[in-house]
Order: C-alpha cells, then sequence, then structure tokens
C-alpha cells in the first residue's frame, strides 16, 4: 500500500498493538501528529513535557509487560525525553521512543532544532536508529519493537528525518525480523543447569536472590514454585519487591543498603547465592569484598555481561530466567526441603531478633505507619509507583507487596519526578486498579505539570506526597555523614499542595492526624479524580537499617527499641 | 582467578557494515572507561560487514567485560578475543633528504620495508612489520631527524 512516512509510523504503533502512546508534539514531528489525528487505532496522550510522556510510556510498559511508546519533536523535545530513556535502560524497560528530527539535508547544518538524537542517547538506549530512507523505515520500526522486547529489554529511539515523514512509498510492516548479529540466549545450557542443581542439592545453606529479571521474564509463578519445592529462602532486591508475595514464610525480606537485618545477614552466611535475574548492584551488595564470602554462586541472567562483572561466577548461567528455572524444576524432584531446617531456623531467629520495624507515635504521621495503612485499606488492588527518596524506601520495605508489576520504581536510575507519570501509563494500563503514587514533598514537584494530564484524561492516580519539608534522603546522609549540615535540603518553603492540585482541576486533601488519612484516601479512591494527599511527617525520620555506602552488609544501623516498637508480623 | 594488571590485548570485532557502528564501538570504550591504544577499521571485501581491530590494555576482567560489551552491541556479529595471532602495523615516515639516504633505505630494508617516495626535500619510508618491530625501527629511525611519523594501528588474524 502507498502511504507517507508519517503514516507508517502510525500503522506500525497499530500492528504492534499498542494501545496509548505519550507524547508532546513539534515541528519535526508535525506530519505523525497529523496523522494521528486521522486514525483511530490507538489513543494519543498528551502529557505536559517530554520527560513526563517516556515515564509515562516506561509506567505503562512496567505495569504490562508490553512496549510502551513515546513520541516526541526534534531538538528540545528529544533533550526533555533523555531522562526518561536513561531511566528506562537502567531498568531494562521495553519501551520505543519515536522523534522527529530535522529534514535529511538539514542534517549536520546545525538547523532549528536539531540535535544528534542517536550521539545523545547512545548510551542510554539498548538501540537506536537514524532513518536515512523511507525504505527502510518499516523494517526499521519492526526491529524497533523486536529488539525492545527481546533478550534483555530495554528502549529503542527512532529518529525520523521530517522529510521521510512526508514521503510517499510502499508500506509493507514485516512479519519477520532477521538481524543476524542479534540474537539473544534463552535457553540456558544444560550442562551448567544441572551441576547448578547439584550445587543446590549439596547446598546446606542457599539463598535465592531474586531480582528485576524475574519480573521481566515474568518468571515469578515459577519461582515460588522453585522455592515452595525446595523450602530455599529468600530475598528480593527493589526491582523484585512482589515476586515471592509478603506473606510467603520463605521471604526474608529485601536486601541491599536499606534490606531487613535477616536479609543481609543471610547473604552474608549463605554458602550458596542462587541469583535469577539480579545483577549485583553496588546498593545491594555493600562492600563487594565481604559480599556473601562464604558462597558459591549461581548467577541465571539473559544478559551475559552482567555475569562475573563484580562477583566471581561459580555456576554462571545465561539465558531466560523461565525457560532456566523450567529446566531446574524436574531436575529438583529429589530434593529434600528438610536439608535446610537448621539454616531457615537461623534465619528466624535473625528476623526475631530484628524485624524489621519502626517507632510509631500518635501525635504524628509516621511514614511507615502511612504505608501499611495503605497496604492495609487496598493491599492487593493496588500499583504503587513511586518517586526517589526515603518514602521510596519505606515503601519498598513496609507495603506489602503481594505480586510482580505491582510496584513500580525507578530502582537504577534513581529518577526524582518518575512516580506520578509512571503512575499515569500505569493507569492507562490497568483502569480497573488503584494506581497510586507514593511521593515526596521534593520529588513530586519534578512533574506536577501531569496534574493537568490526569485532570484533562481523567486519569485518576493518588499522589501520597510523604511530606518531610527535606529532600529526605539527602538530609538522612547529612545527618549520618555531613555533622547535620543540611546544605540545600531544607524544603521549608512549600506549596500549596491542596491548592496547586485543585488548579489544575484535581483534588488536594491536606492530612495531618491518622484519621484524616483514612477519610482521605477513602475520599480519593471514590472521587476517581487525580489528587495530592498531602501528608505531613515527622520531619527527621531515617531510613533503617541502613548499611552506610560501601560497608559490608552485616554492619547495618538498625532501629531504636522502644515501648512504641511496632513490628510487623 | 588470576589478575594481569594492564596486559595488552588485540581484540578484533566484526560489524555490520552501518553508519554508526564505529562511534558505538568507541563510545562504548570512553563510556565504560575502557583504553583504546590502537585502531583500525575497514570493510570486508564482498560482504556487508567491517572489521574492527583494537589494541587495548586491561586484566583478564576487564577484558572480559569489553568482549561482553562488545557483543551486546547490535551490530556486532563477532568479538574475537586474539590469542594466537599474526599481528601487523604499518608506519610511514618522512626524513629529509638531507639525510644519508643508502643508510635509511638500509634499515628499513633490515625491517622488510623501503623508501617509497623521493620529493624535492624529503623521502617517506614504509614498514610493515609485528608492532614491536615497528616500534624498534621507530627508534631506530630517530638519528635520521624524521619530521613526521604516521602509523596505522594494528591488525591481526587468528592463526
Ligand atoms: C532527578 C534527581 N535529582 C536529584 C536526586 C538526588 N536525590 C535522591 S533522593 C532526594 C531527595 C528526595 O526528596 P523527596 O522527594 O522529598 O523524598 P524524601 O526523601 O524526603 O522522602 C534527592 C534530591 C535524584 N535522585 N534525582
Ligand atoms: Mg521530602
Amino acid at each position: 500500500m502507498k502511504m507517507s512516512g508519517a503514516q507508517m509510523v502510525c500503522e506500525a504503533i497499530i500492528a504492534e498493538g499498542v494501545k496509548t502512546v505519550f507524547g508532546y508534539p513539534g515541528g519535526a514531528i508535525m506530519h505523525v501528529y497529523d496523522e494521528i489525528y486521522k486514525q483511530n487505532g490507538f489513543e494519543h496522550i498528551l502529557n505536559r513535557h517530554e520527560q513526563a510522556s517516556v515515564h509515562a510510556a516506561d509506567g505503562y510498559a512496567r505495569a504490562t509487560g508490553e512496549v510502551g511508546v513515546a513520541m516526541v519533536t526534534s531538538g528540545p523535545g528529544f533533550t526533555n525525553a533523555v531522562t526518561g530513556l536513561a531511566t528506562a535502560y537502567m531498568d531494562s524497560i521495553p519501551m520505543v521512543v519515536i522523534s522527529g528530527q530535522v529534514p535529511l539535508s538539514l542534517i549536520g547544518t546545525d538547523g532549528f532544532q536539531e540535535i544528534d538524537a542517536v550521539g545523545i542517547s547512545r548510551p542510554c538506549t539498548k538501540h537506536n536508529f537514524l532513518v536515512r530512507t523511507l525504505e527502510e523505515l518499516p523494517r526499521v520500526l519492526k526491529e524497533a519493537f523486536y529488539i525492545a522486547r527481546s533478550g534483555r529489554p530495554g528502549p529503542v529511539l527512532v529518529d525520523v528525518p521530517k522529510d521521510i515523514t512526508v514521503e510517499i512509498g510502499d508500506f509493507v510492516y514485516p512479519d519477520t525480523v532477521n538481524i543476524p548479529s542479534y540474537k539473544p540466549t534463552y535457553k540456558g545450557n544444560n550442562r551448567q543447569i544441572e551441576k547448578a542443581v547439584e550445587a543446590i542439592k549439596s547446598a546446606k545453606k542457599p539463598l535465592l536472590y531474586i531480582g528485576g529479571g524475574v519480573v521481566l521474564s515474568n518468571a515469578a509463578d515459577l519461582v515460588r514454585e522453585l522455592a515452595e519445592k525446595t523450602q530455599i529462602p529468600a530475598v528480593e532486591t527493589l526491582m523484585a519487591r512482589g515476586v515471592m508475595g509478603a506473606k510467603n514464610p520463605l521471604l526474608l525480606g529485601m536486601l541491599g543498603m536499606h534490606g531487613n537485618y535477616s536479609s543481609n545477614m543471610a547473604m552474608s552466611e549463605t554458602d550458596l547465592v542462587i541469583s535469577l535475574g539480579a545483577r549485583f548492584d553496588d546498593r545491594v551488595t555493600g562492600k563487594l569484598s565481604e559480599f556473601a564470602k562464604y558462597a558459591d554462586i549461581i548467577h541465571v541472567d539473559i544478559d551475559a555481561a552482567n555475569i562475573g562483572k563484580l562477583v566471581d561466577v561459580d555456576f554462571p548461567i545465561v539465558g531466560d530466567i523461565t525457560k532456566v528455572v523450567e529446566k531446574m524444576m524436574p531436575l529438583l524432584d529429589d530434593v529434600n526441603p528438610d536439608r535446610y531446617n537448621a539454616w531457615r531456623e537461623i534465619l528466624k531467629r535473625y528476623n526475631e531478633l530484628h524485624p524489621q520495624s519502626y517507632v510509631d507515635s500518635d501525635e504524628v504521621i509516621k511514614p511507615q505507619w502511612a504505608i501499611e495503612r495503605i497496604g492495609e485499606l487496598i493491599g492487593e488492588d493496588a500499583i504503587i509507583t513511586s518517586d526517589v527518596g526515603q518514602h521510596q524506601m519505606w515503601a519498598a520495605q513496609h507495603f506489602p507487596f503481594d505480586r510482580p508489576r505491582q510496584w513500580i520504581n525507578s530502582g537504577g536510575l534513581g529518577t526524582m519526578g518518575f512516580g506520578f507519570p509512571a503512575a499515569l501509563g500505569a493507569k492507562r494500563a490497568h483502569p480497573e486498579k488503584t494506581v497510586i503514587n507514593i511521593t515526596g514533598d521534593g520529588s513530586i514537584l519534578m512533574n506536577m505539570q501531569e496534574l493537568v494530564t490526569a485532570a484533562e484524561y481523567k486519569i485518576p492516580v493518588i499522589n501520597v506526597i510523604l511530606n518531610n519539608h527535606f529532600l529526605g534522603m539527602v538530609r538522612q546522609w547529612q545527618t549520618f555523614f555531613y555533622e547535620k549540615r543540611y546544605s540545600e535540603t531544607d524544603l521549608s518553603f512549600q506549596p500549596n499542595f491542596k491548592a496547586l492540585a485543585e488548579a489544575c482541576g484535581g483534588i488536594g486533601y491536606d492530612v495531618t492526624t491518622k484519621e484524616e488519612f483514612d477519610a482521605a484516601l477513602k475520599d480519593a479512591i471514590e472521587q476517581d479524580k487525580v489528587c495530592f494527599m498531602n501528608v505531613q511527617t515527622n520531619r527527621f525520620e531515617d531510613v533503617l537499617p541502613m548499611v552506610p555506602a560501601g560497608g559490608a552488609l552485616f554492619n547495618m544501623m538498625l532501629p531504636q527499641k522502644t515501648e512504641s516498637h511496632r513490628e510487623e508480623k | 582467578m588470576p589478575k594481569v594488571v594492564n596486559e595488552r590485548r588485540v581484540i578484533s570485532v566484526v560489524v555490520m557494515n552501518e553508519s554508526s557502528v564505529l562511534a558505538r564501538v568507541t563510545a562504548l570504550f570512553a563510556g565504560r572507561g575502557y583504553n583504546i591504544e590502537s585502531l583500525t577499521v575497514a570493510p570486508i571485501p564482498e560482504s556487508e560487514m567491517s572489521h574492527i581491530t583494537i589494541e587495548t590494555k586491561g586484566g583478564v576482567k576487564v577484558m572480559e567485560q569489553i568482549t561482553k560489551q562488545l557483543h551486546k552491541l547490535i551490530p556486532v556479529y563477532k568479538v574475537i578475543e586474539h590469542e594466537e595471532m599474526v599481528e601487523k602495523e604499518m608506519v610511514l615516515i618522512k626524513f629529509p633528504i638531507a639525510e644519508n639516504l643508502s643508510n635509511v633505505a638500509a634499515l628499513c630494508a633490515a625491517y622488510n620495508g623501503g623508501i617509497v617516495n623521493v620529493g624535492k626535500e624529503m623521502v617517506i619510508a614504509q614498514v610493515a612489520d609485528e608492532p614491536k618491530r615497528v616500534k624498534h625501527f621507530i627508534e631506530a629511525a630517530q638519528r635520521y631527524n624524521p619530521c613526521e611519523i604516521v602509523r596505522s594501528g594494528v591488525v591481526a588474524i587468528e592463526r
């Protein structure tokens, strides 16, 4: 069929089954927007900033596992999208971003709104394309989606010069992709898998170390089965919250810098780490030479470059978690789960010694209480997104995550401003679910313009602002490591969050007591409108436990035990 | 794992012949803090591929990461970390014509090279040999007051 390049872009998006595109128009991409106007194969949501468009597409992808799509214009449109690309890149999120570019004839002339998009995005995309001819456009679009979702997923940028969007040519969307130089490994080497299983059977203190790869591979059910069959205890990374399920007795909790005591101790004492889709990030390992010092390591990862990058691995397995664990399961039929009884007993005692806990208060709302309360009131039905800071860590520690893709946060890049737009994407993907962005008074302002987007498109996302009048996480480091010199972290000067939400067509709640919290949250769920819940919390709460950066995992700063200690089951 | 710090290594990278592929490879080295001592690139005849040869330095772990990260680039077909290789490098040197040309010619001959161009004021000598020998040749050439030296970087082929 004959059509313009702009139409081809739309046809490809439809052919890929994408229902929602997030974006922002401008000169170089106007022909595509003209075609968007004419078609009805997908909806387009106009965010109020390109960064938000990319985070929204990212949130859509994280909530569904499908490729998210964002569209931006050249120059500033593209540069605004870079933080979104980098965020998705660090967490391996499948995404295609289509950017306009100046016409081919102007490339290299410093034309109006010309910027080298493929040059800038090279280190923060899985791959990128500058389209050079109309003939290659259908193939490039097909490859972009394929590359984004296959192997280790990631964002792909397709930069389309304006003249190519205008030009008319034949369109056949390819059925298949053939990139001879790109063949991801899925299967996992059988011999290596057998060896790893033998190691599991002869270990005394094995530990499942579960990372975001399990979520990406949709392998959570399988991994739970693996744990249940073998009765091997498990720890989750920040990106894997929800995989095991909060009520799972085999789950010790989250490990790492703000991991709980038993998780970090388990990692320090295990004799066999079974790493599934985790990448030994420095926020997880602490001091590398002390990390899992007594353990052999099985490392299953679809990305060979992750294996052996930071720690030496005894049983490397390159492959998709689902495929590899499927192969492991029958080989483990004769495993004796009682074998690890003594180990689980030790860990249980560690957990009793220092459970995840905090000191609650009757005077003021503690952030941890607020998060637990959301869990109690909505729990399983909610999707939780978050920004970056203390509130993010408390959410990861205290929310009872029950399933994968219930927890959406920027783990790798740690992007403040991610939570609200990501929540828009998640809510669009799952309108039946309550979507709550647990955020801070610093982070929320980094994409607050999305109030307008949410109000216009009726995307009722609840923003719970845990307001400590601080850039709290930075303040915490200043308290601990900079002798309380609170350089540029005091946010005492505040906007009127309630009025701000209302000014943009949403609802605002000022919350200072637990009763108000419950009432506001219930109302917010019923109202079905975007809202800010401005929750005043105590200012100087610290996220604990904490392993100071570069310290060994077993050297944790722990919360004080007092009368009003509230311990979780 | 034995740690050999900063060992010299030669890697061949076979890539799809597309416009930005060299930028991808060099950006990877720059972004991840790996060294490039020399780099050569040319199309592989009668194919849609190019051959990039990179001379680099690093310990075992770094080398492993370099090859794995190169593999991850979508247009990269093959990465060869050379072990048993034949490697060659070429050098062109310009000498003032006033130098003792028969001595220069003899020196070049000792390194399997020769004088390839004679102008009004300068002669140009060429040597293509193993990188180590090229280095020695350049050292030996110093006494004839070379005014310009251009090295090609290494190409290698596994035996
Ligand atoms: C875009 C960006 N800029 C700066 C930082 C560094 N940073 C990490 S946490 C934090 C404070 C966040 O404050 P707030 O959103 O109020 O959360 P709190 O820690 O108070 O819960 C800052 C500035 C970041 N992660 N992202
Ligand atoms: Mg704050």
